[in-house]
């Protein structure tokens, strides 16, 4: 086996053996991460003193032989997590010094079972983004070719780990922002039901969509994540009081008997050959594992764009409304009066996607256009999850693509936000249905990694996790590592 | 047009955005694009819909009236750009 | 109250909710902290905190609804109210806009006890307080975030009121009714209970209502009074000269007495209002309306009501015994246990408002609980002591917390009714004071009255005064 294992399974093994301690592999991470960090850029912040304190604590409760799963696990969080005494800056310079004062939940309950935190993680600034090119801290360069993107806004949540920096991360999704970094970056990412992580503590980009999930290296680690961060937290009031299943319980319960939806709106012209080649070949891998697979309709595919833009947009204008200078962040133009330091603090600490976006949501909000806009974006929203609704009555599960490239170049897309947002056309209608989703790798495009994305029934993410684990089981791509890993 | 420039300005003082001159003149055409990509909304008949607030359907989510600990008040001013004592201090509001 | 032009008014009054903790957050409300102390990530406004509801908090909305003859709507919703404020954490306030939790009520106010007038209540909403930003700084404007996120409800009224006295009326009632559901402590100094006011004139017999102008930091009953009237003349000097009224908010200054535009908030508002993602929808159902609607206390009017219909008293005495709830309480014991209600009200709005007055207490804190001072009323009542001597005990009971019996015991209070004893007293007063009885027999009678209290005065109180009468009524007489 090589050092250090690759798998959280594996490792918790090897921890609680004693054959490794949690502190030699932190050191390990802490050394990767100093190593790949100039090229990778997938750490904003590294916090090495506070990750070999907790490693130590790890080791003594190892020692005692009454850990956790997690317990000293070196795990890294996007840094949209508010972490206690760190600091956490959402990628944005409006949050350059603020040092959060409490945790989030999601991070809270990793902490609790002992897991070390070695950092934060890069970011489309306030998750607004699909290339992580909008990041104070600057750009994500894909461990697989830095020439390209990760993919966002979670692009530090998948470099790290496809870096090998980490063995596994948190990132948030609202439109796709854990799916498509998982798919560009070669690794496994789930995006759970609204409302069945906590978002208490998460940094809200449109607080209707967003979902904390894991991104890991393999399915059954992703698994093991969700099911330690997932549940009921009184702190959000969204938060479904529904019990969490053990995920890993029945993870090799196949895909035998499963029916399989393909919705023919998400196998379009413009998909990239290398993606359409790599999904129906793993089409024709769970026809093989005697999955039965069916054709789909949602209908009204084509509008979750325009739907999502509005809404996304219009929550997130109030969202960041807080980021005024007052009580924490950025503060400018002291002297010029209140206004003046409102909107000189705000337009210096925010870049210009997130203005972008708090100007289309002020204005989809604003007086007369309501209607128009937002109200209607909600109704047609009634339609998209009536969309899944009525494909679920026919199919268990959804097989699409992730995206319909894979990873691009840095800088090719910045110019033109429209052609950007449109490249989140198979993944943001699941954040409009509020349902659940993962993506996982299934093939290669020359270099570079492609994904597949499974969509299940509301808070049905163990059979979710069961159909990815099978194609994990029946293929290699999860094996295969960047060259930088 | 969908958009103006001047509604743009308007719409950044509403938010409390100062933008330069070129900010502006991007946004406007950035704006008027994406309003009109979202056009394609009126396409459908929406008429007696219900919006959806959250995917999930959810009500009543409540805590009791028990008081929790303050984080304090060194805590609660310690990301304070200024501060005077226990407030934190702004430029001086005139009402 | 102006001759030229109908006075139109109406209100909305943020009434703060006597909760333990915020209304979206566990932090204590209460008043007087230091700065800042009593605030956490929720109520801070810090990245990534979110709102869960005090259900304590909806409990109360749903009395003040029930008390007010509003329907309680079976779902509502929160909606941000989006504008920049130093005071306001969030950026916005975390309100209800469509779906408010009640609706259409209202109340009848009573001037001069003439008909009572129904004044429409158009809603009630929940919402959260802003912070408070005190002025007084030397770097700039400080900003105290202990209040916000308190619990308020906003109650919007039709604009129904036609002078400032209509307003207070309705004011005052509204402001008993919070007091006895026990739901805001009322206090008017502290911002418990705030009135902004709408006002506009019209001409006589125009349907259309006229520009109006709103006029915040009102904090006494006094205040609105004075800034309403003041503001009625303003507009109406406008309108007579031809002018046009302005739709601005207006504050009201306590020195001078006068409204002025509030500067810097020229701006027309565009809150942008939408549905708060981060709460879900609130559902009341029948059965949690009838449960708080079976623990809703009987209301100041209705114990008006009660006190001249079916215990005879007169409207002032019914008016100041349900003023206060604990007054009406206290009384609503004493009669229970002394059902003779004209003197329980004599005694609860002479002696104990008068003791509690002069010790500067409250009836909860009174000394003498109901059953206590029936039991004095009851020796009143079968002669053992007389009317004067009682308050005499009902101080002493007071001061030693002693009961009735214990203190005419000891004190040997007790009337005297022995006739041989008190013809003594007679004779010795009679034969003291023989011009005064050459007086009586001349014919001028009134002089009785003196020998009585002499008689009196020598027994210390305690001869029966009834006895007393007759029988120097009797040796007068004899003797003639
Ligand atoms: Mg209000
Ligand atoms: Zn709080």
């Amino acid at each position: 086996m090589s050092f250090p294992p690759t798998s959280i399974t594996q490792l918790h093994q090897q921890l609680r053996s004693g054959r490794l301690s949690a502190v030699e592999v932190t050191r390990h991470f802490l050394q990767r991460i100093e190593q790949t960090n100039p090229q990778v850029n997938a750490f904003i912040t590294v916090c090495a003193e506070q990750a070999l304190q907790a490693a130590a604590a790890a080791d003594r409760q190892l020692a005692t032989g009454e850990a956790p799963p997690l317990c000293g696990i070196p795990l890294a969080v996007k840094d949209i997590f508010n972490t206690e005494g760190l600091a956490t800056s959402c990628g944005s310079r409006i949050l350059h010094n603020y040092i959060s004062p409490y945790d989030a939940t999601a991070f809270a309950r990793l902490k609790q079972q002992g897991a070390v935190l070695l950092g934060k993680l890069n970011m489309d600034e306030f998750a607004m983004g699909s290339s992580n090119e909008n990041s104070a801290s600057g750009p994500v360069h894909n461990p697989w070719d830095l020439q390209r993107v990760p993919g966002g806004s979670s692009g530090g949540s998948a470099a790290a780990l496809a870096a090998s920096q980490a063995l596994a991360t948190l990132g948030t999704d609202t439109g796709g922002s854990i799916r498509q970094p998982a798919a560009f970056c070669g690794v496994v990412g789930v995006k759970p039901t609204y409302g069945r992580v906590s978002r208490y503590g998460v940094i809200a980009y449109a607080s209707s969509l967003d979902q904390v999930g894991p991104l890991a290296n393999t399915v059954a680690d992703a698994a093991l994540l969700l099911g330690a961060i997932a549940g009921y937290d009184a702190a959000d009031s969204t938060s479904v009081d529904c019990p969490v299943p053990d995920y890993l319980a029945d993870l090799n319960a196949g895909v035998k008997g499963l029916k399989i939806g393909l919705p023919q709106e998400y196998f379009i012209e413009g998909l990239a050959p290398a993606v359409k080649q790599a999904v129906a070949a793993a089409i024709e891998v769970y026809r093989s594992l005697g999955a039965e697979i069916v054709e789909v309709s949602l209908p009204r595919t084509a509008y979750a764009i325009a739907c999502y833009y509005l809404i996304a947009t219009a929550e997130a204008s109030s969202n960041l409304a807080r980021y005024d200078g007052v009580r924490f962040g950025l503060r400018e133009q002291q002297d010029g009066g209140l206004l003046q330091m409102y909107e000189q603090s705000r337009a210096a600490g925010f870049g210009a996607e997130v203005k972008r976006r708090i100007m289309l949501g002020t204005y989809a909000l604003s007086s007369g256009y309501y209607d128009a806009y937002y109200l209607k974006a909600q109704k047609v929203r009634t339609l998209i999850r009536e969309d899944f609704n009525r494909a679920f009555e026919q199919v268990d599960l959804l097989l699409t693509p992730v995206a319909p490239t894979t990873a691009f170049a840095l800088g090719e897309k910045t110019d033109d936000p429209l052609h950007m947002y449109l490249s989140d056309i198979f993944t943001v209608p699941v954040n409009l249905a509020g349902t659940c989703a993962l993506s996982l790798p299934c093939g290669r495009d020359g270099q570079l990694p492609v994904g597949l994305q499974l969509i299940g029934k509301p808070f049905a993410e163990a059979q979710l996790l069961q159909a990815a684990q099978a194609f994990e089981s029946a293929t290699d791509w999860h094996l295969q590592r960047a060259p930088l890993a | 047009m969908k958009i103006q420039r001047i509604e743009v300005e308007q719409v950044a003082r509403l938010a409390r955005l100062a933008l330069q001159d070129d900010e502006l003149e991007a946004l406007t055409e950035q704006m008027d694009q994406l309003l009109a990509y979202v056009e394609k909304l009126n396409e459908l008949d929406t008429e007696g819909i219900i919006p959806t607030a959250h995917a999930v359907p959810m009500e009543n989510a409540f805590r009791a009236d028990e008081i929790k600990a303050s984080i304090g008040t060194e805590k609660a001013l310690s990301n304070a750009p200024q501060r005077e004592e226990s407030c934190f201090v702004v430029p001086k509001v005139i009402e | 109250m102006h001759s030229r032009y109908e006075v139109v008014i109406g209100l909305e009054v943020h009434v703060q909710l006597t909760t333990k903790t915020k209304i979206f957050c566990g932090c204590a409300t209460a008043f007087g902290r230091q700065p800042n102390s009593q605030t956490c990530p929720v109520c801070l406004g810090l990245p990534g905190a979110l709102p869960v509801l005090n259900q304590q908090a909806v409990e109360y909305a749903i009395r003040a609804g029930l008390a007010t003859h509003c329907t309680i709507a079976p779902r509502s919703i929160f909606a941000r109210k989006n504008y920049f404020y130093p005071d306001l954490p969030k950026g916005y306030q975390i309100s209800q806009f469509e779906l408010p939790v009640c609706e259409h009520g209202w109340l009848d106010i009573d001037l001069n006890h003439k008909e009572p007038k129904r004044i429409g209540i158009t809603r009630i909403h929940m919402e959260e307080d802003a912070g408070k930003l005190l002025h007084g700084g030397t770097a700039g404007s400080r900003v105290d975030l202990n209040r916000a996120c308190t619990p308020l409800l906003e109650v919007v009224s039709e604009p129904d009121m036609r002078s400032a006295d209509e307003a207070i009326e309705y004011l005052k009632q509204l402001h008993q009714i919070v007091m006895y559901l026990g739901i805001c402590d009322g206090n008017l100094e502290e911002g418990s209970f705030r009135c902004d006011a709408n006002v506009s004139l019209r001409p006589f017999g125009q349907a259309e209502l006229g520009t109006r102008a709103e006029l915040k930091n009102i904090n006494s009953f006094r205040f609105i009074k004075q800034a309403i009237e003041y503001e009625v003349e303003r507009q109406a000097d406008i309108l007579d000269e031809g002018g046009k009224i302005i739709q601005e908010t207006r504050l009201f200054d306590a020195d001078s007495g006068t409204t002025r535009s509030m500067r810097g908030k020229e701006e027309a508002h565009d809150y942008r209002y939408f549905p708060d993602p981060d709460l879900v929808p609130l559902v009341i159902d029948a059965a949690w309306i009838e449960g708080v609607r079976a623990e809703l206390p009987e209301l100041p009017e209705a114990k008006r009501q009660r006190y001249i219909e079916q215990l005879g008293l007169p409207a002032y005495d019914a008016g100041v015994l349900a003023a206060e709830r604990a007054v009406a309480e206290y009384f609503d014991a004493l009669v229970a246990l002394h059902p003779q209600a004209k003197i329980c009200s004599n005694w609860v709005m002479g002696e104990v408002l008068r003791a509690l007055k002069e010790k500067e207490s409250s009836i909860s804190a009174c000394p003498l609980p109901p059953a206590a001072l029936a039991s004095l009323l009851q020796r009143i009542d079968d002669n053992t002591i007389s009317n004067k001597i009682a308050k005499q005990v009902f101080e002493a009971m007071w001061q030693s917390g002693a009961g009735a019996d214990e203190i005419i015991d000891q004190q040997g209070l007790k009337q005297v009714s022995d006739s041989g004893a008190i013809e003594g007293l007679v004779d010795e007063i009679l034969a003291a004071n023989s011009a005064q009885v050459e007086q009586y027999r001349g014919g001028n009678e009134k002089v009785l009255g003196f020998f009585v209290g002499q008689v009196m005065r020598a027994s210390k109180g305690k001869a029966n005064p009834a006895l007393v009468n007759q029988i120097l009524q009797n040796k007068l007489g004899s003797r003639s």
